[in-house]
């Protein structure tokens, strides 16, 4: 068979050759919510709970074996029972009957068959027998515990090395990718910054999404090369392409241990400039992560995975120990928590927020959380009483006005009167900040510098809100480029407006981790770069090659161009004359 | 078709084990059996779940019926391992 070359978005960088794991998450999730199957269903429904009968049965003769060795005879056949019950005609071929008439699911029929014994047993006088509704109990467990291993593969599942194919991957997915056996992922839909893309270059995984149907090519087993930086995936390569790219392999690790000097050095132009360096996490696992790639600082804690990896609100209780464990990991680092940003694509079950036409454009963020005040009062306590315990900041998302910023102060200052009612401890002169990613908020970063301590440039949901794109939306993906002219209009206002101010802007978006954006964002005088923590080093060794003079100069320049495009070329260009690689 | 009466003997009745060695040695009669309460009720003789919630206990009577070629064979030999306690006690 000769091999296939497909194109998609590559977001994450870095090769691997593996095989591929087919993963289908939305059908699985339909089979689940179902108590009822259609009539083409009913042979593969079959199939299934005729393979759990035979594995229960399996299991229940090792079970036996064991039992009357150990234990003796008398008790053995206890489960004897079980297995005979299995083998009834009374209860067996019941099941089969649900499935094929009243086309029950399987595991809908096994309970029905085994409720219907167990209210005999429990109704009887004879003590002895209705203690055996436990053993029909036991057989259903049994049963059903099959049943679902019988079902389609989950990523927990997975204990080889492996490159995941998928529709699309949930928040809740990627939360479960082990990286031990993920070496990669690519998926069907997403953009560059869908948060798929995003959890991909956090945890240094490979990925191209936007693939688009072709992925459906791809069958079980399949030899991929992933190539995550070019969004080149190719099915079942040639001898001499796998040659090719296993060399590239081996630059890429080269580079990364070449790149290693740079943990323990400063991000300093040559002429002297200084910049802190910070990283985005989503646990607190992942600072120490950060601190070991040369973190300065966390400059984002996406809260929001602590509220999607549960099925329940986090209890204010359970935050704090999350936001603590952050705080103490980087000891005295500075880690900025930003209160919930839910809604949007990042939905909640448990909160049962309506769907929307325009979730973007809807109830999400602070929003959110200003509407519902209790649970904003919970993670605000939270993060105040994890405060005493190193040097956390707090940063509101999605702001838009000044109104919004006064609300969320307010309910701060409640939280610290609470706390300090009760006698608890907490940082009382606590940073407070807000993320610049409304236009409008950029537009009037002046008023704001005067309420907070500090800026984020949030520049993934700034580009979508400036230049009107869907960052999810493959079709207007191109046109999602944080090089547009009016995006970095917008953030030289926010970092000047933060400057005249006398305080800080940083940056946690995509952009601060792009090699071609640096010069501009040490031009414009960015004091913070918050990226995922695989782009610490190369953006380290890249700042520490300019020099700023250079780069205010470029950035002069590049703000009078009119087209992205003409902004990169030139950057590339502005590159090759320091002759510098990127 | 041939039907014969007996008496549960042993102390426990139709609880696991004995209602299993009857499934047992039914199941190798290729007849239909049949056991029935004296109240009415029946069951399948070669269904545990059916024997076990006869709820059959010592003293008890029960009549075991058999359809089919060895049905002679059958009835007696199921007869004979109620009357014997099921080879247990």
């Amino acid at each position: 068979m000769s091999e296939l070359r497909l194109q998609g978005i590559g977001v994450s960088r870095g090769t691997r050759i593996g095989k591929a794991f087919i993963y289908l998450t939305a059908e699985k999730e339909e089979v689940q919510a179902e108590e009822t199957i259609t009539e083409a269903e009913v042979a593969d429904v079959l199939a299934r709970v005729d393979q759990a009968k035979q594995q229960s049965f399996d299991e229940l003769e090792n079970i036996i074996r064991t039992v009357k060795k150990t234990v003796g005879e008398n008790e053995a056949s206890i489960i004897q029972a079980q297995q005979a019950f299995l083998n009834d005609p009374a209860f067996f071929p019941e099941i089969i009957k649900n499935i094929r008439v009243k086309k029950f699911t399987a595991e809908k029929s096994v309970k029905q068959v085994v409720a219907q014994f167990v209210n005999i047993f429990l109704a009887m006088k004879d003590e002895y027998l209705r203690e055996r509704a436990t053993d029909l109990q036991d057989l259903e467990r049994r049963l059903l515990k099959h049943l679902n291993n019988n079902r389609a593969p989950e990523l927990t599942d997975i204990r080889e090395e492996v490159i995941l194919v998928a529709k699309d991957l949930t928040p809740s997915d990627t939360v479960q990718i082990n990286k031990e056996y993920i070496q990669a992922f690519i998926t069907q839909i997403g953009g560059k910054q869908s948060h798929t893309a995003i959890l991909a270059r956090t945890m240094e995984i490979p990925a191209i999404v936007g693939m688009g149907k072709q992925v459906q090519i791809i069958n079980q087993g399949d030899v991929l090369i992933i190539d995550g930086l070019s969004g080149i995936c190719i099915v079942n390569p040639d001898k001499k392409t796998l040659e090719g790219y296993r060399k590239q392999i081996a630059k890429e690790q080269e580079e990364q241990a070449n790149l290693a000097e740079y943990i323990t050095k400063q991000a300093r132009t040559i002429d002297g400039y200084l910049v802190e360096i910070a990283t985005n996490i989503g646990n607190p696992e992942e600072a120490e992560l950060a601190l070991a790639k040369g973190a300065e600082a966390i400059g984002l804690y996406r809260t929001e995975f602590l509220f999607m990896e549960n099925n329940h609100l986090p209890t204010e209780e359970e935050q704090y120990r999350a936001y603590r464990k952050a705080a103490e990991t980087m000891s005295g680092k500075a880690v900025i928590i930003r209160t919930l940003d839910i809604g949007g694509d990042k939905e909640l079950d448990y909160l049962s927020i309506p769907r929307e036409l325009n979730p973007f454009l809807g109830y999400r963020a602070i929003r959110l959380t200003l509407d519902r005040r209790e649970l904003f009062l919970t993670q605000l306590r939270a993060i105040l009483r994890a405060s005493s315990y190193g040097k956390i900041k707090i940063m509101f998302p999605m702001i838009s006005n000044l109104q919004e910023l006064s609300k969320a102060k307010e309910v701060l200052a409640e939280a610290k009167q609470q706390l300090s009612d009760e006698g608890i401890e907490y940082a009382k002169d606590i940073e407070i900040g807000i993320m610049i990613e409304v236009p409008s908020a950029a537009l009037i970063a002046d008023r704001f510098a005067k309420e907070v301590d500090f800026f984020s440039i949030g520049t993934n949901d700034l580009v979508q809100y400036t230049l009107a794109v869907d960052r999810m939306n493959e079709k207007v993906a191109y046109l999602y480029d944080y090089f547009h002219p009016a995006v970095l209009q917008l953030i030289k206002m926010t970092i000047e407006a933060s400057k005249r101010a006398g305080k800080w802007s940083g940056m946690c978006g995509g952009m601060a981790g792009d090699p071609l954006a640096v010069p501009v964002l040490i031009g414009l005088g960015l004091d913070e770069w918050s990226m995922d923590a695989g782009s610490m080093l190369k953006i380290k060794q890249l700042i520490t090659k300019l020099s700023k003079k250079d780069c205010e100069e470029l950035t002069a320049e590049l703000l009078q161009l009119g087209t992205a495009e003409e902004i990169k070329s030139r950057i590339r260009q502005f590159y090759k004359e320091n002759k510098i690689k990127t | 078709m041939l039907t014969k009466n007996a008496t549960i003997r042993n102390q426990e009745g139709f609880h696991a084990r004995p209602a299993q060695k009857f499934v047992e040695l039914a199941s190798k009669f290729t007849a239909h059996i049949t056991v029935k309460k004296l109240d009415g009720a029946e069951t399948d003789g070669k269904s545990i779940l059916g024997l076990m919630t006869l709820e059959l206990s010592k003293g008890s009577t029960i009549s075991i019926q058999a359809d089919g070629v060895d049905e002679e064979k059958a009835v007696d030999s199921l007869i004979q391992l109620v009357e014997n306690k099921f080879g247990e006690e």
